[in-house]
């Protein structure tokens, strides 16, 4: 694992909302990082502050204090005009709803190369809207769809129109705030396919934010999950998933509906209960538990952990 | 399984057709649909956007919008026939007394500017005749009920003051306090994360154990699916094409489309492999159907399929499809190579 490119670095993040008394700490000095080529989950409820790291990669949110690295450099704070450009460029976003994120005004043609048109790289128009095409059969819609405006599609072919949006400026990341979440049960797993094969098309990294676990479960190579601003555990998804050490993980997988009826009926939900540590006196760290396993926790709850690691429960 | 043979029916549907005046067109949103509904069961209606269930249930209450008609069939309840309810006023001694709902969004289902309590009291004086102290009593044990905690003090709060998990349990308290016999809950946790959804889950059940209600889900998610319901009736385009057990329908779906909808679910997929995805999309309702609806994509289509529309077949007792697969002359068809394993298992759980 460590002889990976690491492509995304954020560390010791913290965003702060308001001053003075109504301060609210949404990010609260959080570190990971995402390695090239990997889909890597953010998962937590709401208001856990998944969507506001996101936005502070995308440079929407200022971050308070921190760094965030793209390809080793620093891309908050006073940058170079050409890094900056290209960051923009590079780094880009799919959005929750697609009926709220598509200008309804505009036509597909527009939509899709207003980042184009902004990054000046293909100056005349032919070849601008050349790229859009490929672009949308890339998604799997038809080229003439471009002279269309956004309420003339579904659900999941806006979807793909926003998907196209991110595409077509040839990104490396790409962040996806929930992109399934809005749509029908049978066009998720389309979008789903659709987003893995333009992984390996075109060699891209994703963040990818969601609450549904069974969709992380099934689409991330690697897990951090968030609770109030805070991640309290990453590991790859398999491990997380088979062995969750931290209690709020294992609160939230055990709430997971499972879609088999005796299970799920006679099962039991395990409720987090915060006030449980002893935080005041014995400050938590984010430590690695198992290589690649790290879990936010103070000496005397790693020693429980590393037991439990070790006899498997 | 018995236990539901023996219990009485509290609603049945039937041959109901609904249709839809649009732009001058007619559209029918719900073809030929019979069901019973028992006493103290729930039933799950599951079906992707569009398929029509919402409007069957909406029909039950009396809600269809404007343009929307009854244009064939009955819907009984309590000896008196629903679908021929002209005026408000006859729907008034169904809707909140027998019949309640908990709607999808607790955001837009309350009123922003009426104090939680006052939203449940209004309930609990209107149906139960209550008045006064008795009712306020009243309304903060049903506050009590829905798990909400030093209710005094909430009793006078505003619906922006509570989270999205606890205005939910506002919205099933004024359900509640109708005291209805039959309970529909139009995707109930559909805006709220897993873990407040497991709670809301839970506290249904409770409730409906505890009053004693027949209760309607409607969702996609067969997660929710899985946890709540005792039996489980599959719409697509309009009508009900399979319904059975809980277990039944789960670990042995006979219909192509019930085994589309479970091969979708990302826990039966293999990480690095494609998620099996219903091709096409649902056919335009505008239109005449011919045949079975979901032919044109379904892979295990048979001739027939495109030119006779399939009757029930029975499975078992409680258990019905509507595919031409069941008909004994038709060719040996098994599911779908991922679906044999989940229905191995699955049967291993139900008969241990």
């Amino acid at each position: 694992m460590s002889n990976k490119e690491v492509l995304l670095e954020v560390k010791n993040l913290n965003v702060v909302f308001g001053k003075g008394k109504s301060k609210f700490q949404a990010i609260d000095n959080v570190s990971f990082q995402i390695y090239k080529g990997e889909t890597f989950g953010l998962v937590g409820e709401s208001g856990s502050g998944k969507t506001t790291i996101g936005r502070s990669i995308m440079r929407i949110n200022e971050i308070t204090d921190g760094e965030i690295l793209f390809h080793g450099k620093p891309i908050n704070g006073k940058i170079a005009k050409d890094w900056d450009r290209e960051i923009t460029q590079k780094i880009q976003m799919i959005f929750q709803d697609p009926m709220a994120s598509l200008n309804e005004r505009a036509k597909v043609d527009y939509i899709i190369s207003e980042g184009l048109i902004n990054i000046k790289k293909y100056k005349d128009k032919n070849s601008r809207s050349q790229k859009v095409r490929n672009t949308l059969l890339e998604v799997g819609l038809l080229p003439e769809f471009a002279s269309r405006f956004p309420h003339e599609f579904s659900g999941g072919q806006r979807q793909r129109i926003g998907i196209a949006r991110a595409l077509v400026m040839e990104p490396e990341f790409i962040i996806a705030d929930e992109p399934i979440s809005a749509l029908d049960v049978s066009i998720r797993a389309q979008v789903l396919n659709l987003l893995s094969n333009l992984q390996k098309q075109n060699d891209l990294t994703y963040l990818f934010i969601a609450h549904d676990l069974s969709i992380v479960r099934f689409i991330t190579d690697r897990t951090a999950v968030i609770y109030k601003g805070k991640i309290v555990e990453l590991a790859e998804t398999d491990k997380l998933f088979s062995k969750p050490i931290h209690p709020y993980t294992r609160a939230l997988l055990s709430a997971v509906p499972e879609p088999n009826p005796v299970k799920e009926q006679e099962k039991v939900i395990e409720i987090y209960d915060p006030t449980q540590h002893n935080y005041e006196a014995d400050p938590p760290s984010f430590i690695e538990i198992e290589e690649g396993h790290f879990v936010l926790a103070n000496e005397e709850e790693m020693i429980r952990y590393r037991i439990m690691l070790k006899i498997g429960v | 399984m018995e236990a539901t043979q023996t219990k009485s029916t509290i609603l049945s549907i039937h041959n109901l057709v609904i249709k839809f005046k649009l732009r001058g067109k007619v559209l029918t949103a719900i073809r030929d649909i019979s069901l019973n509904l028992y006493k103290g069961e729930s039933l799950a209606i599951v079906g992707e956007s569009g398929s029509g269930k919402s409007v069957l249930v909406k029909s039950i209450m009396g809600l269809l919008d404007k343009n929307g008609f009854i244009d064939h069939g009955a819907i009984i309840y309590n000896d008196e026939d629903l679908a021929h309810f002209q005026t408000e006023k006859d729907w008034l001694k169904i809707r909140g007394k027998e019949v309640a709902m908990v709607t999808q969004d607790p955001m837009t289902s309350l009123n922003p500017l009426k104090t939680v309590g006052k939203q449940i009291e209004e309930c609990v004086i209107l149906h139960q005749g209550l008045r006064g102290k008795a009712a306020y009593e009243k309304t903060l044990q049903y506050l009590k009920d829905v798990g909400i905690y030093d209710v005094e003090k909430r009793y006078k709060q505003y619906p922006h003051e509570f989270s999205g998990g606890m205005r939910q349990r506002i919205v099933i308290a004024i359900a509640i306090a109708c005291k209805p016999k039959i309970l529909i809950c139009d995707e109930p946790t559909t805006a709220l994360d897993v873990t407040i959804q497991a709670q809301i889950l839970q506290l249904l059940k409770n409730l409906q154990q505890q009053y004693g209600l027949t209760t309607i889900y409607i969702t996609h998610d067969l997660g929710v699916v899985a946890k709540v319901a005792d039996r489980i009736a599959v719409m697509y385009a309009g009508e009900i094409i399979e319904v059975g057990q809980s277990h039944e329908v789960f670990f042995n779906g006979k219909h192509p489309y019930t085994w589309a909808l479970l091969s979708s679910l990302p826990q039966l997929g293999t990480k690095g492999e494609e998620l099996y995805s219903i091709k096409g999309t649902p056919p335009n309702l505008f239109k005449d159907i011919k045949g079975d609806a979901f032919a044109p994509r379904n892979p295990y289509a048979l001739n027939i399929d495109y030119e006779e529309r399939p009757p029930f077949f029975k499975v078992s007792e409680t258990h019905y499809a509507k595919t031409w697969l069941l008909h004994p002359k038709a060719p040996k068809v098994e599911p779908p190579h991922n679906l044999q394993a989940f229905f191995e298992e699955g049967r291993h759980y139900t008969y241990e």
